[in-house]
Formats: C-alpha cells, structure tokens, sequence
C-alpha cells in the first residue's frame, strides 16, 4: 500500500517536470492512436453509413464479416499485421515493422471495423421513412444521406468512442509489431508493461495516470460533442 | 400555369406482381382540393407516392403541369413542386425552426419573413428553439405541416394527416390548409378516413377500392347522388370490399 503511495507521489512529479522521455512516450502514444483513429473514422463512417443505408440483404456478408472484426482479439491482429510485414511477408518491402507506421496499421484493424459496424447500426436505427420524408421535401440524393447521418450522429459519436476505447489502452498489438523500442516505438501501454515487469512501479503509474486522463479527455471531449448533437 | 397540374392515363402500380393501384384516368385541377377515401389497403398511400414522384409507375402516363412522366424528366425539379404530409410527422432530432427550415435548405433558400408567419400561423412561435421530440403529437404535426407549407408547394398531398389528433389541432391543421387552398391556390390531394372531413374540406371526393378509382365525383354528387352503387355504400358507412 505504502509503495503504491509512495509511487504516486513519484509519478505526480514526473508528470510535472516533463521529462523528456515521457513526453516522447506520451506524444508517440497520442500520434498512433490518434492517427489510427483519424483514418478508421475517414473510411468507416463512409462504409459504415453506406451498409446502413443499402437492403438488409444486400449487406448480410459484409455486416457479418464487420461483426466478427469488432471482436478480433488485437493479439491476433498484431501477428497477422508481423506476418504482412515481416521481411519474407507480402508488404516486407514497406519496411515498416517495428515503426510506429507499422502500429498504426494494426491499430487501424482493431478500429476500423468497431467504426463501420457500429455506424451501420447507428444508420439503421434512423426511422425507415426518414429518406420518404426528406425526399418529399425536396432532398436530392446527397442531401437525403447527409440528412439521414446528421440524425444517426449520436451513434456515429459513440462509434467513434467505442473505436477510441479499443485502441488506446490496447497493447498485444502495439508491442507486436512495433517492439516497445525506447526512443522509436515505446508508447504509453508497453511502457508500462516493462516499467511493471522492471519494478519501477513509479513511472509505470506516472504513465497509468497520464493514460488514463488522456482516454477520460478525450471520452469527455467525444461525449460533449454527443450532447451538443443531441437536441 | 397549366390548367390541370396532373394528367394520368392508364396509370399502375405493382409490387412483386401485385396490382395496388390501377387507375384508368384521373385529371387533377390546378387549385383544386381532391379527397381521396377508401378502406384500408386500397392503395390511397401509393398513390400519393406516385403523384410526389417518389416511385416510379410500373405503367400508365402521368403528365404534371402538361409534361409526360419519363426516362428523361427532371425528376427532382418536379418533386420540388410538390410535397407530402404524412399521417406520422417524422421530425429530426433538432430544434423546431431547423425542422421548419429543412424543405428550403435543400432548395438553397432562404425565407426568414416566410418562417416566422408560418410559425405563428401554426401557433408554435414560443416553440420555434425547443428541441423538436419534446413537442405534443399535435405540434409535432403542425411543424410538420409548417415544414411543407413553408416551401410554397404547387401541390400539397396530405396522406391522413389528422388521424390521430384531438378535434383542436384537428381544426388548426384543417383551417391551415384550407386557406392555404384558396389564397395561394395550392393544388391539395387530401386521403383520409374521415367522410366528414372530405365533406368539409374537398371540391371533389374520389373513392378508392382494390387499387381502383371508382367513382370521383363533387363533393355534394358524391354524398347525396353517387353514381356508384358502392360509392353509397361507402358513404353510409357500410363496409365495401
Ligand atoms: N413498398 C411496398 N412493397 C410491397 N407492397 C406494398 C408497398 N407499399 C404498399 N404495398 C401494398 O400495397 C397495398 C396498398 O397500400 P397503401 O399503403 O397504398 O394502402 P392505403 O390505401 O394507403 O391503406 P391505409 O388506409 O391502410 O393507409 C397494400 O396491400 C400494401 O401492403
Ligand atoms: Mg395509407
């Protein structure tokens, strides 16, 4: 108990003198998941929105394979993304293991399908006679989608949450293909995994704490945005 | 402006090779107030579908404003010049006067001196920032009444509008569109269930039956001297099939 303390007080100072390894760790931290992010939204929310959008039919394959890909355990995605890009893989000439491109990509995996599938279903939980309604008022094509997502963006929101969560504190993946290598691809989750298994238990809680304010900042910021939306 | 705003001939619609509406001929005035009854399932929505240029027709000639319906008309010009009420207002998750502005956003427009009058005119001025899903069944039917008004139409299709509201609003919305009717000569194509609100209301009645227009007739002729037998059947409230 006296350790935990102790070590939080540590970290506390830490934090405050910025040092410069941490802020290394946590700017790499925030560049990857906030890049993986970025481009999983920038395609999901399109692909999501058009399977909202088509015949239940029509999307039965594709939302089953986005079902499943939510639930990928990022162990395995960080394997398959080793195996892609490892030197006798298929993108070995890339020469992006152990980068932090190489983290992006697995982390783009793990986001993109929680991104589409929840968008889908976020679309599909609008009112089947919206798009009459808004094509009786004079809609044309672009107009009705734009339309239809603005009212489905509660849940194009938490999709976004949901994708966040999935990949800010993930680390099987991260530690995979970009190697915890200090000064290139440590960031925040395999640091502390290291720091914890080195017994310097106050820097893992520094970065315990710092990443959990960076997820709360960033949930915080997302669910503003939801309430804004919401009325 | 043309003298009849719709021309149908030889008019069908199907769905997976059913018949729901098969209409020999219906000429539609301009300012005209048509009501439309007929029991349930006999293809009043669809039709109301077809005159907003939201589905195709399987078959048939539609002319609007004396241009025949085809491959190469200009279908979402036409459909701006009409619109649809629906029996359930479906509003977006947004304040009222976002709903109200929503027809003239699509159409690039803006009409503040518009929006105003016609909030007033609908009673809900004091409501015109409230979130929109907080209003009563009613209300949420004028805003959606506002909404299409708004827009100016040529044609205004209401499909059972006052289904299920109390005999105020029912009144507000059946004034409204009244007036609308006779001061800017809005084309209205009014289907409901009430005979007595098509007597009210409509210059001419036509009933429905099995897809079928079977008797359309002036107000007055379709009450008290319909030349179909199930014309006055319906109208005594006698069930027809
Ligand atoms: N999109 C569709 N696909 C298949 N069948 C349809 C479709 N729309 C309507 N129908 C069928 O067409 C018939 C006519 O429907 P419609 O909604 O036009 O009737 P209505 O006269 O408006 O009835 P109500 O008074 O109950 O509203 C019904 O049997 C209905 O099941
Ligand atoms: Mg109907």
């Amino acid at each position: 108990m006296d350790e935990i303390f102790r070590g939080f007080l540590h970290a506390l100072r830490f934090i405050f003198s910025a040092d410069p390894a941490l802020v290394e760790i946590v700017w790499l931290s925030m560049r990857v998941t906030g890049v993986a992010l970025f481009i999983s939204t920038l395609i999901g929310v399109p692909v999501g929105a058009a399977l909202g959008l088509t015949r239940r039919r029509a999307r039965g394959l594709i939302a089953a394979l986005l079902y499943t890909g939510m639930g990928l355990p990022p162990v395995v995605v960080g394997l398959f993304v080793y195996l892609m890009l490892s030197r006798s893989g298929p993108l070995g000439m890339l020469d992006w293991l152990f980068t932090p491109s190489a983290m992006i990509a697995a982390q783009i995996i793990i986001a993109f399908p929680l991104v589409a599938g929840l968008t889908m279903t976020a679309v599909q939980g609008v009112d089947a006679n919206l798009p009459l309604q808004v094509r009786a008022l004079g809609a044309n094509r672009a107009q009705e989608i734009w339309t239809i997502l603005r009212e489905a963006r509660i849940g194009v929101i938490a999709a976004i949450v949901a994708a966040f969560g999935g990949i800010v504190s993930e680390v099987g993946a991260v530690m995979l293909v970009g190697g915890n290598i200090e000064g290139k691809t440590r960031v925040l989750t395999t640091a502390i995994v290291l720091n914890t298994r080195t017994g310097d238990f106050d820097l893992a809680i520094a970065l315990g704490i710092i990443l959990l304010g960076l997820a709360f900042a960033a949930n915080a910021a997302l669910l503003q945005l939801q309430k804004r939306g919401g009325d | 402006m043309a003298e009849l705003v719709y021309r149908i001939r030889g008019l069908k619609k199907e769905y997976a090779d059913r018949v729901v509406v098969d209409i020999e001929q219906l000429d539609i005035h301009t300012g005209e107030f048509l009501v439309i009854v007929g029991p349930s399932g006999a293809g009043k929505s669809t039709l109301l579908r077809l005159l907003n240029f939201l589905e195709p027709p399987t078959s048939g000639e539609i002319y609007f404003q004396d241009q025949l319906l085809g491959a190469s008309s200009p279908l979402l010009e036409w459909r701006r010049r009409v619109t649809t009420v629906f029996q359930r207002p479906i509003l977006l998750r947004a304040r009222v006067r976002e709903n109200i502005v929503l027809g003239l956003s699509f159409r690039d427009e803006r009409a503040d001196d518009r929006i105003e009058k016609i909030l007033a005119r609908v009673g809900l001025s004091a409501f015109a920032q409230q979130p929109a899903h907080k209003l009563s069944g009613g209300e949420l039917q004028r805003v959606a009444l506002a909404r299409a008004l708004v827009i100016n139409p040529s044609v205004l299709l209401l499909d059972e509008p006052t289904a299920n509201l109390d005999p105020y609003n029912v009144g507000m919305i059946e004034e409204i569109v009244r007036e609308h009717n006779r001061a800017q000569r809005t084309t209205v194509v009014l289907v409901t269930h009430n005979i007595f609100q098509a007597r009210r209301l409509g210059t001419r009645v036509g009933l429905m039956l099995g897809g079928r227009l079977i008797e359309v007739n002036a107000t007055n002729a379709f009450f008290n001297s319909a030349s179909d037998p199930r014309t006055a059947a319906f109208v005594r409230g006698e069930m027809i099939y």
